[in-house]
């Protein structure tokens, strides 16, 4: 039944994927590609360099090129099973912080939703599977993932973020030390909201933070954003 | 400090309920007294005491004086923890938080006084009381079994002494010999405790006696994390585990711990070592407290933990019969913040938000393979209802399954440090 439920689930995501939007453009992705390329090489002859080549990125389980030596938070969301589709990369380029919160990609992020379009058409070219249709996987477009401006800039109540924190501290510690399960103190505020509305969009990948962020309203990530991040 | 509409909510709800609590308004500090210093009750006394800033009288009631966690106690017999990792004091709930940690048996409550009688011979009085007693077992459940045979045939299933007992019997014995484990019927603290046991007791065999044999006897048709241990079980421990299902007999089983046998519909078979898990009811102080119903278990109102038959009382954890939440220290831990939320209402007048549950249960399978289940739930008129969940799957990465038990070992540092500060 499960199974089942969730082959359902993908066909309708396809079928609403298909309507939506095209990728971007190819061409213009080589241009916007510059960016990357002072750490990447893609194409027939690249190699490992800052960062991993980016031949068959598509559908890859992130942190699994060979040979690259990754930071320990990109091995975790490898572990928990973070895969480069459309979608994560979309939210990982936008903001890679977003998605992995101490990646060494020190890179700003591609703001424009026009840019990450275009160079990961230009990307989808190094991947296999069917590479030439633009609507089909991997770089069909799902549901956006952005975020409304006005839930970044929610002021949340840290009273009731104390009360919600202690569904967090079970696991997590409250005095930010890290025993096996990621501290979550004293954040930025903006990258705690980003962080959570990427679990609850199923993005980000680990279960039980799916399952935690998922049924938290915008108004109680800000809170928890807004009591965490003034714990000492 | 801004004055927004959430503040001015929550005073005026906060005057309502000291309006309807003239009682309590008379004293100088409200008493809230906590029998059971366990997942329930210690972290009840710490969210108390914490967040009502020493406005609140909070004493903890709690017969050891060093706790020993019944969870991860899988893990001691296993060989993947030592017990005095497990162990955990009172002193910074007493010295940081200002709990009056008493370390005596609760005998009796008198709910009319509103006393708590202790076995030392004093008595407590209380505003609030909060019961997390855990479990106790149903005489005669296991015919054959009864307290005087747990040295020959221990149950191991409230930590400490008895998991050390276990362990030593398994560790000692014969080359190619049988442990049994009786399973327990539902309910029962602890869902994929008895299975992640055997999975345990496999792994250390594996290594020592690696022809012994591990029969498991159980009433249940099914069990939690049922494909995920047997698909490990044969993965690791091939041949080793057999299950007598109630299909073929589990469901009717006798004990004779002075021949060392167990009889299974009417099948006799010799074992060397035999851990029975018998069936279980709330914690006796429940009963003797007179909120427990004809099953064993404390009926409570999903919102706030209360008893159904005493708004004065609370029971948390395993003893509660809440809905849906299993019966595990995570869940204990979580309905005891809702609990500490409607106790400091009542009393003080605090805020009150939704109640939130959750819940998460991870299972050691064999070395660096954990598996988890969990979920979330909310309050309903009726009882605490699942919302969302998850399982692992069966044949996912190595990769992920030592992640998963990773994050167990932070979980315990995280849920004692919850409990006992």
């Amino acid at each position: 039944m499960r199974s089942l439920a969730a082959a359902m689930a993908f066909t309708l995501a396809v079928a609403a994927g298909a309507a939506a939007e095209t990728v971007g453009d190819a061409e213009r992705g080589v241009d916007v590609f510059r960016k990357c390329s002072a750490c990447h090489q893609v194409g027939k002859s690249a190699i490992n360099r800052v960062g991993p080549h980016l031949n068959g990125v598509f559908g890859r389980t992130a942190g699994t090129v060979e040979r690259f030596k990754y930071s320990k938070h990109m091995q975790r969301a490898s572990a928990d099973g973070l895969v480069w589709t459309y979608e994560t990369l979309d939210a990982f380029l936008e903001n890679p912080k977003s998605m992995v919160s101490a990646t060494r990609m020190n890179f700003q992020g591609l703001k424009k939703a026009q840019d990450r379009a275009d160079v990961l058409a230009y990307l989808r070219r190094f991947s296999d599977n069917p590479r030439d249709i633009p609507e089909s996987e991997p770089t069909l477009r799902l549901d956006d993932p952005n975020l409304d401006p006005a839930v970044l800039t929610l002021e949340g109540d840290p009273d009731y973020g104390e009360y919600l924190s202690s569904e967090c501290t079970t696991c997590h510690q409250a005095d930010g030390s890290n025993q096996g399960i990621p501290p979550i103190t004293n954040w930025p505020h903006e990258n705690f909201v980003v962080a959570m509305h990427a679990y609850k969009q199923q993005l980000r990948p680990h279960p039980v933070m799916r399952m935690v962020a998922g049924r938290l309203s915008d108004e109680e990530i800000a809170a928890l954003a807004a009591y965490f991040g003034g714990l000492e | 400090m801004k004055f927004g509409r959430r503040q001015f909510i929550g005073t005026t709800v906060g005057a309502a309920a000291a309006l309807s609590a003239p009682a309590v308004l008379g004293q100088a500090r409200p008493r809230v007294v906590v029998i059971g210093g366990g997942a329930g009750g210690a972290t009840a006394a710490r969210y108390v005491a914490k967040d009502s800033k020493g406005a609140i009288d909070v004493t903890l009631i709690e017969p050891t004086r060093r706790y020993y966690t019944c969870f991860f106690s899988n893990l001691y017999i296993g060989g993947f923890h030592e017990m005095a990792a497990l162990g955990h004091g009172y002193g910074k709930l007493a010295s940081d938080y200002g709990v009056n940690v008493l370390h005596d048996y609760a005998i009796g409550v008198d709910r009319g006084a509103k006393t708590v009688a202790l076995a030392g011979g004093g008595s407590v009085p209380y505003d609030r009381l909060i019961l997390s007693p855990g479990i106790d077992f149903k005489e005669g459940s296991v015919p054959g079994w009864d307290l005087t045979s747990q040295n020959a045939m221990p149950h191991a299933y409230k930590g400490g002494t008895q998991a050390e007992l276990l362990k030593a019997q398994v560790e000692a014995m014969p080359e190619g010999g049988v442990f049994c484990m009786v399973a327990p019927p539902n309910p029962y603290r602890c869902p994929p405790g008895p299975y992640e046991r055997v999975s345990m007791v496999a792994h250390v065999l594996k290594a020592r006696n690696p022809t012994a044999k591990i029969l498991i006897v159980d009433p249940k048709p099914k069990f939690s994390k049922q494909a995920l241990f047997e698909e490990g079980w044969q993965d690791h421990y091939a041949g080793m585990v057999d299950r007598i299902g109630p299909d073929f007999g589990g469901d009717v089983v006798e004990v004779r711990p002075d021949s060392m046998e167990v009889v299974i519909d009417g099948t006799v078979e010799k074992v060397d070592v035999c851990n029975v898990i018998p069936a279980m009811k709330a914690g006796h102080i429940a009963a003797l407290a007179g909120v427990t119903d004809e099953a064993g278990w404390a009926p409570v109102v999903p919102a706030s933990m209360q008893s159904r038959m005493d708004e004065n009382i609370h029971v948390l954890g395993d003893a509660a019969q809440q809905g849906d939440m299993p019966k595990s220290g995570f869940a204990a831990n979580s309905q005891a913040k809702v609990c500490a939320m409607a106790v400091r209402a009542a009393l003080t007048g605090s805020k009150v938000f939704p109640a939130k549950f959750s819940n998460t249960c991870w299972s050691l399978i064999e070395t660096d393979d954990g598996v988890k289940v969990g979920a979330t739930y909310k309050p309903t008129e009726e009882k605490i209802a699942k919302v969302d969940g998850f399982i692992s799957q069966t044949g996912e990465a190595a990769g992920l399954r030592k992640r998963t038990y990773e994050e167990s070992i932070g979980w315990y540092a995280g849920i004692t440090a919850d409990m006992f500060g």
